[in-house]
C-alpha cells in the first residue's frame, strides 16, 4: 500500500518521514526510550500478571500461607515432643525414620493417582482417553495401580537405605506393619480421587493441591510424633482421620508392644468412610463435567 | 446479506433433516438435540440423521455450537434436551459399546508427547482392545505419510505430523464411524489432500461413516457427500454441497458461510 492510502487519520506527512511512531490516542507518544532499560512498568506487568492468576485462583492464594502454616504445625509439634523425650534416642530416631517411610507410602500413592491425570491435562490427551471405551472405574483403577507399585519400589528403597546409612531394620516389622501400609494406601486413594476431581472440577488453576492435599494430612496424622503432644482440640481431629492409626501403630509395634488390632480395625472403618465420600465427590464431579463440558477441555 | 431467520424459512424441509429424520435407521442418529448454558441455548433443537458410508461435512462459523454437538454424539457432554443413537445404541447408556466402534480427532487435542509413535499406538490399541501386527501399525502410519517414524517421540513431531498421527490413532480401531474435527487444519496442501484421499479410500474400503468439521470450505464441496450446516445453534441447511448452494442462491460454499458469519456483525 503507498503512503498516500494512509488515512487521515494516520500519523503526519512530517512524522512519516522521520520514521517516527505514530502518537498514540489522546496525543501520548510511545515511550522508546525505556525500552532498552529496565523498565519498572514491565516489572509491574509480569507482577500484574501474577496478581490476576492468584485473583482467579483461590487455591493459589491459599497456598501462599498453606506450606508456611503447615511448617510452622509440623515442626513445633515436632520439636515439642523432643523436648519431652528424655533418652530414648535410639527409639526416637526409629520413630521418626518408621515415620518417614510409612508417610511417603501415603504420599507417593496420593501424588501418583494426581499427577497421572495432570499429565492428560498437561499433554491434551484428556479427550482421547475419554472418547475411548475406558470407564471411570478403568481410568481410576489404573492409577490406583501405578501408586502402588510406584510405592512399592520406593519403600523398598528407602528401607534399604535406613538400613545401610542408619542401621534402622525395618525389614523384621515388615509384616506387622503391613495392616497400616495397606490402610495407607486406602487413604492414599481416597484422598487421590477426592483431589484428581478437584483438578477435573477447577482445571489446572487447583493443580497444586496434587502435591499439597497430603501434607495437610501430615500435622494431624501424628507422622513423626505421638497425638499426645497435640493440643487436646486437634487430638479429636487426629483420631478422626485413616491415616493417624496407622503411625501410631507403627509407633506401638516399632516399641515392641504387640500389633494393636483395634487401631487396624479404625482405620479400615474410617478409610471404607473416606472411600465413599471420594467415590461419591468423584461421581458428581464427573456429573458436573458432562454437563460443563469439562471433558472437551484441551486446555487447564 | 442473509437473515437467519429468512434462510430457515426459506431452506425447504430435506430428506434427512428434522425431527421426522432423527426417527430413522442411521447410525448417526441426533433427535432434538438441545444444550444450554447458563440459559442460553448453544445447540437448539438439531435434529439428522446420517446413514452409514456417508461422507458429513459438519459446517458452521465459530461458536455456532459444532463442537458441543459432537462433544453430545461422542457421550463427552450430556445434552439439556433430546437424544443421541450411534450404530443403533443409546448415548450415553451404551457409551463404552459405542466408543468401542468409533474414534475421534481433532488437532487441538494431542498425544502424550513424551512417548514414541508406537508406545502411543500400543497404549491406544489396549484402550480400544485391539490387536495390531507391527506391519499392519506400518502400513496405517505409511498411509499418513509417517512411515519410518515409529520410534520418534510424539511430542517431536511437526504440527502436520501431529495431526496426521491423530488420524492413525482414529483409525486404529477400525471405526464404523469416525468423528473428525478440522482434519486438514495444520496440514500443507500435500497433507491435506493425501488426508482427504486416504478418507475417501479408507470409506470406498470399509464403508465407515465420517463426520467431520471443517472450516476449508472448498475441501467440504470435494470430500462430503452431504453438508449439515449449523447457525446460531440451528442446522439451517441439510444436503449434498451442490444442492444446497442452490437453495441458498450462492456460487461456492466459502461465499454462503462468508454471509452467514458476517450475518450477525453487519446487523
Amino acid at each position: 500500500m503507498s503512503a498516500t492510502a494512509i488515512p487521515a487519520e494516520g500519523p503526519p506527512a512530517k512524522a512519516r518521514r522521520k520514521g517516527a511512531r505514530p502518537p498514540l490516542p489522546g496525543g501520548r507518544r510511545a515511550e522508546t526510550g525505556a525500552a532498552a532499560g529496565f523498565s519498572l512498568r514491565r516489572v509491574s506487568a509480569l507482577l500484574l500478571r501474577q496478581v490476576f492468576l492468584y485473583r482467579r485462583s483461590m487455591i493459589r492464594s491459599l497456598e501462599v500461607v498453606y506450606w508456611p502454616v503447615l511448617d510452622l504445625l509440623m515442626w513445633g509439634f515436632l520439636s515439642v515432643y523432643v523436648a519431652r523425650l528424655r533418652g530414648g534416642g535410639a527409639t526416637a530416631i526409629a520413630f521418626l525414620i518408621g515415620g518417614l517411610i510409612l508417610w511417603d507410602i501415603f504420599f507417593r500413592v496420593q501424588q501418583a493417582i494426581s499427577v497421572s491425570f495432570l499429565e492428560d491435562i498437561w499433554t491434551r490427551n484428556l479427550v482421547n482417553v475419554f472418547v475411548s471405551p475406558v470407564s471411570t472405574a478403568e481410568f481410576l483403577g489404573a492409577t490406583m495401580l501405578l501408586g502402588v507399585l510406584k510405592v512399592t519400589v520406593i519403600a523398598l528403597l528407602m528401607a534399604g537405605l535406613a538400613l545401610a546409612l542408619y542401621a534402622f531394620n525395618i525389614f523384621p516389622y515388615g509384616p506387622t506393619l503391613l495392616p497400616f501400609a495397606v490402610n495407607l494406601i486406602l487413604s492414599a486413594w481416597g484422598m487421590g480421587i477426592i483431589t484428581t476431581a478437584l483438578i477435573l472440577r477447577y482445571g489446572q488453576g487447583a493443580e497444586v493441591l496434587a502435591w499439597a492435599v497430603a501434607f495437610l494430612f501430615q500435622p494431624f496424622s501424628a507422622v513423626f510424633y505421638p497425638v499426645a503432644v497435640l493440643p487436646p482440640v486437634l487430638q479429636h481431629v487426629a483420631w478422626a482421620l485413616p491415616t493417624t492409626y496407622a503411625f501410631e501403630g507403627m509407633r506401638a509395634v516399632l516399641a515392641g508392644h504387640p500389633l494393636p488390632w483395634g487401631y487396624v480395625a479404625s482405620a479400615f472403618g474410617l478409610n471404607a468412610v473416606l472411600f465413599g465420600i471420594a467415590a461419591a465427590v468423584f461421581a458428581r464431579v464427573m456429573w458436573v463435567a458432562r454437563e460443563l463440558g469439562l471433558l472437551m477441555r484441551t486446555e487447564g | 446479506m442473509y437473515n437467519a431467520a429468512v434462510i430457515r424459512t426459506t431452506v425447504p424441509a430435506r430428506p434427512g433433516a428434522g425431527p421426522a429424520a432423527a426417527d430413522g435407521d442411521g447410525v448417526i442418529v441426533a433427535g432434538h438435540l438441545t444444550k444450554r448454558f447458563g440459559g442460553v441455548a448453544v445447540v437448539d433443537d438439531v435434529s439428522f440423521s446420517v446413514p452409514a458410508g456417508a461422507i458429513v461435512g459438519f459446517l458452521g462459523p465459530n461458536g455456532a455450537g459444532k463442537t458441543t454437538t459432537i462433544g453430545m454424539l461422542l457421550g463427552l457432554l450430556r445434552p439439556s434436551k433430546g437424544r443421541v443413537e450411534i450404530l443403533g445404541l443409546p448415548m450415553p447408556e451404551a457409551r463404552q459399546a459405542i466408543l468401542a466402534r468409533v474414534n475421534f480427532t481433532s488437532p487441538y487435542v494431542s498425544l502424550p508427547g513424551n512417548l514414541t509413535i508406537a508406545e502411543n499406538l500400543a497404549v491406544f490399541a489396549r484402550l480400544y482392545d485391539v490387536r495390531k501386527s507391527r506391519a499392519e501399525m506400518e502400513h496405517l502410519l505409511d498411509r499418513m505419510g509417517l512411515a519410518g517414524m515409529a520410534s520418534r517421540r510424539t511430542g517431536q513431531l511437526s504440527s502436520g505430523e501431529g495431526t496426521r498421527f491423530g488420524l492413525v490413532k482414529a483409525l486404529l480401531n477400525d471405526p464404523e464411524v469416525l468423528f473428525l474435527d478440522e482434519p486438514t487444519a495444520s496440514l500443507d496442501p500435500d497433507g491435506a489432500d493425501r488426508v482427504r484421499e486416504t478418507l475417501r479410500a479408507i470409506r470406498a474400503e470399509r464403508g465407515m461413516t465420517i463426520f467431520y468439521t471443517s472450516h476449508n470450505m472448498q475441501e467440504v464441496e470435494r470430500l462430503s457427500d452431504r453438508i449439515l450446516f449449523l447457525h446460531r445453534g440451528r442446522i439451517i441447511a441439510d444436503g449434498p454441497p451442490g444442492e444446497v448452494l442452490r437453495q441458498f442462491d450462492e456460487d461456492t460454499l466459502e461465499q454462503m458461510f462468508l454471509d452467514l458469519a458476517r450475518e450477525g456483525t453487519s446487523a
